[in-house]
C-alpha cells in the first residue's frame, strides 16, 4: 500500500482546455506529510494543476491519485480530506462573511458552528466585519476569509494558489505562520507562488512548470 | 405496385445501416451506393406519387404532398432518437464517436424536421383553411425542432468539447423526454374544443407510396449522417492527440 | 473527518441560502416583481379595454408573465453561483451535486411561487377574474407550476450560465421544453376560475403533476455531470 503514504502521484496527467494542453505528460509524487512548492510563470499550469488535485476538474489523460483516492472515481471519499484556496474564492458576494462561513460549517456538520465561524473570523481579523456582505470587501480581506473556511476544514492536504498575493507585510507574516501550523499537524500543503524566498522555506520539495510540462529543477 | 419490392428495398437500405456500421471496411464507398439508390428511389418517388397514385379522397392532387411531407417528419424523428440515444451513450461512457454522432444526426434531424413541417404547413392551408393548427403530430414536432435548433446553438456557443458533449447530451435528454408530454398535452387540449384531428384514413396504394417515400428519405437521412458525422470527426482529431512526451522546444513552449 | 449530511440536509441548507441571497438582495427581487406587474399590464394594453376578453384570457397572461420572470430570476440564480465559482465551491466542500439540484429547484420554485401569489390580486384588478371559486386548488397549481418550471429551468440555467451568450440561451433551451406546462398550467389555472362543466382539472393536475415528477427524476439523475466539470 505504497500509494496510501502518498499525498498526491500524478501519472502521465494532461489536462486539455479546448485545443490547448494546459498540462501536458506531468509525472510526479508528493509523500504525506511533506510539502511541495509549485513554481511556474503565469499560464504554466500552476493553477490548473491545483484545480486537479482538488478534484475541481478531472485530467484528460493519466492517472491521478490524492492521498490514496482516485481523483475522477473515488472524488466522494477524497473531498473532505482536500481544501483548495484559489483565486476564485468560491464566497456568495451577496452573503456576509460571517453567513459564508456558517454555510461551510453547516455543511461541514461542524459542531458548535457558531462559535466555530466567530472565532476563525477573530483568528483571521475579521470580526470586526463579520456582518458586511463579501461584495465590499478588499482582495485582502477575501483571501483571509478563504484561508478561514480552510482552517474549519481541516484538510489532509491543503492546496494554496498563491496565498500570498493581495495581502500586506503582516499578513505574509501570518500566512507563513498558519502554513507551519498546519504542517505541524501533519498536513500536505501544495503552494503555488511567486515569492519563490518564502515558498523555498516553507517547503521541502519544488515543481517547476513550463508550459505544462515538468521542468528540470536542480 | 407489388408492396414486396419496397420492403425489400427498405431491407436493403437497413442492412447497407448495419453493414456500415459493422464492416469498417465498406464505409467508403457504401454510402456512394445508398446514395445512388437514394436518387432513382426520388425519381420513382416523383412519378409514383405525382402520377401513379390516384389522387386523394378529400384532398385532390393537394394531399400529394404528403408523400413527402410524412416521410420527412418520420426520419427527422428517427435522427431525433437516434440523437437522443448517442446522449445517453455519452453520459454513460465518454467517447467521441457518440458525440460526433449526436451531431450529425441533430443537424440532419433538424434538416428534416424544418423541411416536414414546412410543407405540412403547406399542406394544411388549403386542407384546413389555415397554415398552423392544433395537431398534436405537428405541435410535437415543431417543439421538438425548436429544441433542437437550441441543440445546435449550444452546441455552437460552447468551446470546451467535453462540456460541449455533456451538455448537450443532457439537453437533448430533456427535450427528448417533453417529446410525449407535448402529444398528451395537445390532445387533451385538442378534446376539449373539439378540434376536427387529421385521422383520414390512409389507403392501401398511398400506403404503399409512403412506404416508398420513407426507404428513399431513409436512403439521404443515412446519407446526410454519414457524411456529416465525416466532418465532426475529422473536426474532432485535430485536438483530440495526446502531446508528444517531450516538449517540442523550449521557446515554443 | 466529520460525519456526512443526508441528502435532505444538506438540499435544506442549499435552499435556505438561496433564499438567504435572494433576501439580501431584495432590491432585484423588487425590480423582478416590477417587471412582472408591467408584463401583465402590457397584455392588457395590448388586448384593449374589452374586459370579457381579458378575463377569459387573465391565466395565459398570468403564466406568460410567470414565465418571463422565471427567465430572469432563474439566469439570476446561477449568475449568483457562477460568480467566484461558489458552486465549484459548493461541490468541493463536499455537498452531493443532487442536493444542489434539490436545493435550487426547490429554492427557485418558491421564489416563483411567492411572485404568482402576488400576482393574483393584480390578475383581478386588471382582468377582473374571481379567485374564490376554488382558492385551494388555484395555490396547488401555481405551486406545481412553479416546480415545473424550476425543475428543467434549474438545469438549463446552470447550463447556459456558462455558455456564451448565456441571455440568449435559456428562453431558446427552456421555453420549447415548457409547452407542455404551460399549456396544463393555463388549463388547470382557467378551471380554477371558470367553471368547468367537464371536470377537466382533474386530468390537467395530473399531467402538471406528472411533469413535475418526470423533471424533477431527470434533472436528478442529470445535474451532477452538469455541476462538476469533466
Amino acid at each position: 500500500m505504497l500509494s496510501s503514504q502518498l499525498a498526491v502521484e500524478a501519472l502521465d496527467i494532461s489536462k486539455r482546455f479546448g485545443a490547448r494542453w494546459a498540462l501536458s505528460r506531468l509525472s510526479f509524487s508528493l509523500a504525506q506529510g511533506r510539502s511541495l512548492l509549485l513554481t511556474g510563470h503565469n499560464g504554466s499550469g500552476k493553477t490548473t494543476l491545483l484545480r486537479l488535485i482538488a478534484t475541481a476538474s478531472f485530467p484528460t489523460a493519466g492517472t491521478l491519485k490524492v492521498l490514496g483516492f482516485d481523483s475522477r472515481s473515488q472524488r466522494a471519499e477524497l473531498r473532505p480530506s482536500v481544501a483548495l484556496v484559489s483565486h476564485a474564492s468560491f464566497h456568495y458576494e451577496d452573503l456576509t462573511a460571517a453567513q459564508n462561513l456558517l454555510l461551510s460549517a453547516r455543511l461541514l456538520a461542524v459542531p458548535q458552528a457558531h462559535q466555530t465561524v466567530t472565532h476563525l473570523l477573530e483568528r483571521m481579523g475579521l470580526a470586526a466585519r463579520a456582518d458586511s456582505p463579501v461584495r465590499q470587501f478588499s482582495a485582502g480581506m477575501r483571501k483571509r476569509l478563504a484561508i478561514a473556511r480552510l482552517l474549519m476544514k481541516a484538510p489532509k492536504l491543503a492546496l494554496l494558489d498563491e496565498p500570498f498575493g493581495e495581502l500586506d507585510p503582516a499578513g505574509i507574516q501570518q500566512m507563513e505562520g498558519l502554513i507551519r501550523e498546519l504542517q505541524g499537524q501533519g498536513t500536505s500543503v501544495v503552494l503555488a507562488t511567486h515569492l519563490i524566498e518564502q515558498g523555498l522555506t516553507l517547503t521541502t520539495e519544488r515543481l517547476h512548470l513550463e508550459g505544462g510540462r515538468k521542468a528540470a529543477t536542480s | 405496385m407489388p408492396a414486396f419490392v419496397t420492403f425489400t428495398l427498405l431491407i436493403v437500405v437497413l442492412s447497407a445501416v448495419v453493414a456500415h456500421v459493422v464492416v469498417a471496411k465498406v464505409r467508403p464507398w457504401l454510402w456512394k451506393l445508398v446514395a445512388a439508390l437514394g436518387t432513382v428511389m426520388l425519381v420513382g418517388l416523383c412519378y409514383l406519387g405525382l402520377v401513379w397514385a390516384p389522387p386523394e379522397q378529400y384532398m385532390s392532387n393537394v394531399g400529394r404532398i404528403l408523400y413527402v411531407h410524412v416521410p420527412h417528419i418520420w426520419v427527422a424523428l428517427a435522427a431525433f432518437t437516434l440523437n437522443v440515444g448517442c446522449g445517453v451513450a455519452y453520459l454513460l461512457k465518454k467517447s467521441w464517436v457518440t458525440d460526433a454522432l449526436a451531431e450529425a444526426s441533430a443537424e440532419v434531424g433538424v434538416y428534416f424536421g424544418a423541411a416536414g413541417v414546412a410543407m405540412g404547413s403547406i399542406w394544411a392551408r388549403p386542407t384546413w383553411g389555415v397554415w398552423w393548427d392544433w395537431d398534436p403530430r405537428l405541435i410535437s414536432t415543431t417543439v421538438m425542432l425548436l429544441a433542437y435548433v437550441g441543440y445546435l446553438a449550444l452546441r455552437s456557443f460552447t468551446e470546451d468539447p467535453e462540456r460541449r458533449a455533456t451538455w448537450s447530451s443532457a439537453a437533448a435528454i430533456l427535450s427528448y423526454v417533453s417529446l410525449p408530454i407535448v402529444w398528451y398535452s395537445v390532445r387533451w387540449w385538442n378534446s376539449l374544443h373539439q378540434v376536427q384531428s387529421s385521422t383520414s384514413t390512409v389507403d392501401k396504394p398511398m400506403g404503399q407510396v409512403l412506404l416508398w417515400g420513407l426507404v428513399t428519405m431513409l436512403c439521404w437521412l443515412f446519407v446526410f449522417i454519414v457524411k456529416r458525422y465525416e466532418i465532426a470527426r475529422s473536426r474532432q482529431t485535430a485536438a483530440m492527440e495526446l502531446p508528444p512526451l517531450e516538449a517540442p522546444r523550449p521557446e515554443a513552449a | 473527518m466529520t460525519p456526512r449530511l443526508s441528502l435532505v440536509a444538506a438540499a435544506w441548507l442549499v435552499f435556505r441560502k438561496d433564499l438567504q441571497i435572494e433576501w439580501r438582495t431584495r432590491a432585484r427581487l423588487t425590480a423582478l416583481l416590477f417587471f412582472s406587474l408591467a408584463t401583465l399590464l402590457l397584455f392588457s394594453f395590448a388586448m384593449g379595454p374589452d374586459i370579457t376578453t381579458l378575463r377569459a384570457h387573465a391565466p395565459g397572461y398570468l403564466w406568460l408573465g410567470l414565465l418571463f420572470a422565471s427567465i430572469l430570476s432563474l439566469g439570476e440564480s446561477f449568475r449568483v453561483e457562477s460568480e467566484n465559482q461558489a458552486l465549484t465551491g459548493l461541490v468541493l466542500t463536499p455537498v452531493e451535486a443532487r442536493a444542489i439540484f434539490l436545493g435550487k429547484v426547490f429554492g427557485n420554485a418558491a421564489l416563483l411561487f411567492l411572485l404568482s401569489l402576488v400576482l393574483l390580486p393584480v390578475t383581478v384588478a386588471l382582468y377582473d377574474v374571481e379567485l374564490g371559486r376554488a382558492p385551494h386548488l388555484l395555490v396547488l397549481v401555481l405551486l406545481l407550476g412553479a416546480i415545473g418550471i424550476s425543475a428543467p429551468g434549474t438545469v438549463y440555467s446552470a447550463i447556459s450560465a456558462n455558455a456564451r451568450a448565456r441571455d440568449v440561451m435559456l428562453p431558446l433551451l427552456l421555453f420549447p421544453v415548457l409547452v407542455p406546462l404551460l399549456l396544463a398550467a393555463v388549463s388547470a389555472t382557467k378551471f380554477t376560475l371558470q367553471p368547468d362543466p367537464q371536470e377537466q382539472l382533474a386530468s390537467w393536475l395530473k399531467l402538471l403533476t406528472a411533469f413535475d415528477l418526470i423533471y424533477l427524476s431527470v434533472g436528478f439523475l442529470l445535474f451532477p455531470r452538469i455541476a462538476e466539470e469533466d
